[in-house]
C-alpha cells in the first residue's frame, strides 16, 4: 500500500500544481500511514527532481528515456499505472491540469480504479473506502463521492490544496516501464507557447473583463492592471463570442473555471453562467458602473464607478502600493 | 466518413442548482433540459464534417425515455439517427463503457464527445471510451481538422497550445472553436420525428463510486464597497484583510 503522484513538469520546470499535488498527496499518505512516490516522465534535471521530496516525496521514480519525451496521454497513462503497480500504490493523485484531465480516466481504467475528478478537500478514509468533496454544476455545488473500489485515482484541482513545504529528500530511481508499441499513434507536431503572459488555469490573480469596456481597443489598461498584479487576464463569453478577446480566456461555465486567490471582475454583470466558473475564487472585486450588478452580491469588495476611470487610478495606486 | 457523437442531457445553464431535503439527489422540478452546450459543438464539427458527404452522423445518449426530447434536438440539428441506451447515467464510467460497447459494435471514424458535461464537469468519458477502445483520444480539443486517414487536433496547454496529428479512429472532446452551434431550421424539425432512434440495452458495469450526498457552496458575506475615489482603501483591504496582495 502506499500513495503515487504524478508530476507534471514543463520543459523540466515543475509548476505549482506538481506542488500542490504533492504536498497533497503527502497529507494522503499520512491519514492511512504510508508514503509517497512520485513519478516524472521526461527529461528534469535530477536537483529538480530532489526538491519533491521538500514537499512529501520520498521516491522519485524518473522515466528519462527519449521514448517519452513528450506527452502522449496513451503512453503517459501507461507509465503511471505501471509506476502504480511497481509500487503498490492503492491511491494516484494526478493535478487536474489540461493534460491530467486526459490522463486521469486512463489510468483509472487501466487500474480498475474508482476516479474522483476535481477534488477539492482531502479525503477521509473508511477502512478500505473514501470519501471526498468534489465540484459539480459548473462550481454550482460540490458532490461528495465514495469511492469504493480497492484502487483509487484523484484528480485534484488546481488551487485547492496549499503547497507544503515538509523539508524532507527524495531518492531518484531510474523507472523503465514497458509500454506498448500502439501507444505512440499520435505525433506532436507543434507546441505553441505564449511566455509573456501568465497562463490563466493555475494563475493565483485573475483581472477579468466584460461587455462593459466597450470594444478591444480598450483593452490595455486591462493588461497593465494585471501585470503590475502579475495575473493572468480572463474575459466573459460574449467578449470572448465577438472575438475582442481569444477563447482561452473565457471563464464560466462554458468556459474555463478558475479558482485564484483574487478574481477581479471589471464590466462585467454576473450572469449565473459566468459566476458559475469563478464563484469558488477566494476574494472577489467586483468593479461596475451599475451598483444593481448581480456581480456585488458575490463580491468581497466591490467599487460602483466607472472602469474607465477607477481602472486607472487602481494600477497607479497598486504600482505605489508595491514601490513600497 | 462516419461520426458518433455522444450528447448529455444537463439543466439549462440558468438553473438554480437545489437539493432534495437530505441532500441525497438534485432537485428536478422546474428544471428544464437541454443538450450540454459542448455536445451542441460537437454535433455541429460532425455535421460540417459530414455535409454533402455521404458520411452519417450518429448520436448516442447513455439516458432514461425523459431524454428523448433532446435527442428529438439533436436529430433536428441534423445528425441521421440515434441510439439511446436505456439506462440512468450512473456515471462517466458506467457511461463510457455503454458508448465503447456500441462503438465496438458499430465502427466509427471519429467519436466526439463535449470536453465536460456543465452537470458532472468530469471530462472523463473521452478518454474513458479512448482507453476501452484502445484508442487515441483528446479529452479538451479548441480544433479538429481531417487530413486523410489523420486528424490534426488542437489542444489546450496551460501556457500554450499543442497540434497533434493523430490517425483515425480516435476519440475528441470538443471545446469552444471547434464550430459554431447550430439552431435546427424548420426543415430539420420536421424530419427529425421520422428519423430512426433506437433504444438498446444497457451491459452491466461494476460500480467504483457513488455519489452520497450534495452540497452547496457557502454563501458569502456581504460586499464591501469601496469609493471611486478611494481606490488606495482597496489595495489596503487586499494587502491587510484578504491578504491577496
Ligand atoms: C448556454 C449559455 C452559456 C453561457 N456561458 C457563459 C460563460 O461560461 N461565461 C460567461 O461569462 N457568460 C456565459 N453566458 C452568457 C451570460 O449569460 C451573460 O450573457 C454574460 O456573462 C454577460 O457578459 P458581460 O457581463 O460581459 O456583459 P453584460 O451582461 O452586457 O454586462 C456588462 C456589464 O458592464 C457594466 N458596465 C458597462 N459600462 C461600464 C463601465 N464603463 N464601467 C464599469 N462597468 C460598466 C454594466 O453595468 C454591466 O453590468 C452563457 C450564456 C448561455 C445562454
Ligand atoms: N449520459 C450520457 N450519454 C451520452 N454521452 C454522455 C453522457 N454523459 C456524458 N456524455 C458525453 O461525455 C462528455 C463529457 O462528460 P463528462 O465526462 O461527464 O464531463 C459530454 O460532453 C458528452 O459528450
Amino acid at each position: 500500500m502506499s500513495v503515487l503522484v504524478y508530476t507534471e513538469h514543463t520543459e523540466g520546470k515543475f509548476k505549482k500544481s506538481a506542488y500542490e499535488a504533492v504536498s497533497y498527496a503527502k497529507a494522503v499518505a499520512d491519514l492511512i500511514g504510508t508514503s509517497v512516490t512520485a513519478v516524472t516522465i521526461g527529461t528534469v534535471a535530477p536537483a529538480d527532481l530532489a526538491t519533491l521530496g521538500n514537499y512529501g516525496a520520498t521516491k522519485v521514480l524518473h522515466v528519462s528515456s527519449e521514448q517519452f519525451a513528450q506527452f502522449i496521454n496513451q503512453a503517459y497513462a501507461s507509465v503511471i499505472a505501471a509506476a502504480a503497480t511497481h509500487v503498490d500504490a492503492n491511491v494516484v493523485i494526478i493535478a487536474n491540469t489540461f493534460s491530467g484531465k486526459g490522463l486521469a480516466p486512463r489510468v483509472a481504467a487501466k487500474l480498475e480504479a474508482a476516479l474522483a475528478d476535481g477534488a477539492v478537500e482531502l479525503p477521509q478514509f473508511e477502512g478500505d473506502k473514501l470519501n471526498i468533496k468534489k465540484t459539480a454544476f459548473s462550481g454550482k455545488a460540490f458532490a461528495i463521492t465514495e469511492l469504493t473500489a480497492p484502487k483509487k485515482v484523484i484528480a485534484l484541482n488546481l488551487n485547492a490544496f496549499e503547497v507544503r513545504e515538509s523539508g524532507g529528500s527524495a531518492a531518484v530511481e531510474e523507472f523503465k516501464p514497458e509500454v506498448p508499441a500502439g501507444d505512440f499513434t499520435a505525433v506532436i507536431k507543434d507546441i505553441i507557447r505564449i511566455t509573456d503572459k501568465v497562463p490563466l488555469p493555475d494563475a493565483e490573480i485573475v483581472v477579468s473583463a466584460g461587455r462593459g469596456l466597450k470594444g478591444p481597443e480598450n483593452w490595455a489598461m486591462i493588461e497593465e492592471l494585471a501585470d503590475v498584479l502579475g495575473a493572468a487576464t480572463a474575459c466573459s463569453k460574449p467578449v470572448s463570442d465577438a472575438g475582442w478577446r481569444p477563447h482561452s480566456e473565457h471563464v464560466g461555465q462554458t468556459g474555463i473555471a478558475v479558482s485564484p486567490n483574487l478574481y477581479i471582475a471589471i464590466g462585467i454583470s454576473g450572469a449565473i453562467q459566468h459566476l458559475a466558473g469563478v464563484s469558488s475564487s477566494k476574494t472577489i472585486v467586483v468593479i461596475n458602473k451599475d451598483p444593481e450588478a448581480p456581480f456585488f452580491k458575490v463580491a468581497d469588495y466591490g467599487i460602483v464607478g466607472d472602469a474607465f476611470e477607477v481602472v486607472p487610478k487602481l494600477t497607479a495606486a497598486i504600482k505605489a502600493y508595491k514601490g513600497n | 466518413m462516419n461520426i458518433l457523437v455522444c450528447i448529455s442531457n444537463v439543466p439549462d445553464t440558468t438553473s438554480k442548482i437545489t437539493f432534495s431535503s437530505d441532500h441525497t439527489s438534485p432537485n428536478t422540478n422546474g428544471i428544464q433540459y437541454i443538450i450540454n452546450p459542448y455536445d451542441e459543438i460537437a454535433l455541429a464539427k460532425a455535421i460540417d464534417l459530414t455535409e454533402g458527404t455521404d458520411g452519417k452522423v450518429v448520436v448516442i445518449n447513455v439516458g432514461e425515455a425523459a431524454t428523448e426530447a433532446t435527442i428529438r434536438k439533436a436529430l433536428a440539428i441534423g445528425a441521421h439517427q440515434a441510439v439511446r441506451v436505456d439506462a440512468v447515467p450512473r456515471d462517466a464510467w458506467f457511461v463510457a463503457h455503454q458508448i465503447a460497447m456500441y462503438a465496438k459494435n458499430n465502427p466509427f471514424d471519429i467519436i466526439l464527445t463535449g470536453r465536460e458535461s456543465i452537470e458532472y464537469n468530469g471530462t472523463q468519458v473521452a478518454a474513458y471510451v479512448g482507453e476501452l477502445l484502445g484508442i487515441p483520444s483528446v479529452s479538451i480539443a479548441k480544433r479538429i481538422d481531417i487530413e486523410g486517414d489523420r486528424a490534426i487536433v488542437e489542444r489546450e496547454i496551460e501556457g500554450g497550445k499543442e497540434v497533434l496529428s493523430i490517425p483515425l479512429p480516435l476519440v475528441v472532446g470538443a471545446a469552444e472553436g471547434v464550430a459554431e452551434p447550430r439552431i435546427p431550421n424548420m426543415r430539420g424539425i420536421m424530419s427529425a420525428r421520422t428519423k430512426p432512434l433506437e433504444v438498446i440495452q444497457p451491459t452491466a458495469v461494476p460500480e467504483l463510486s457513488h455519489i452520497v450526498k450534495y452540497e452547496s457552496p457557502e454563501p458569502r458575506g456581504s460586499v464591501t464597497l469601496v469609493s471611486a475615489d478611494d481606490v488606495e482603501q482597496l489595495v489596503d483591504l487586499l494587502h491587510n484583510n484578504a491578504r491577496v496582495i
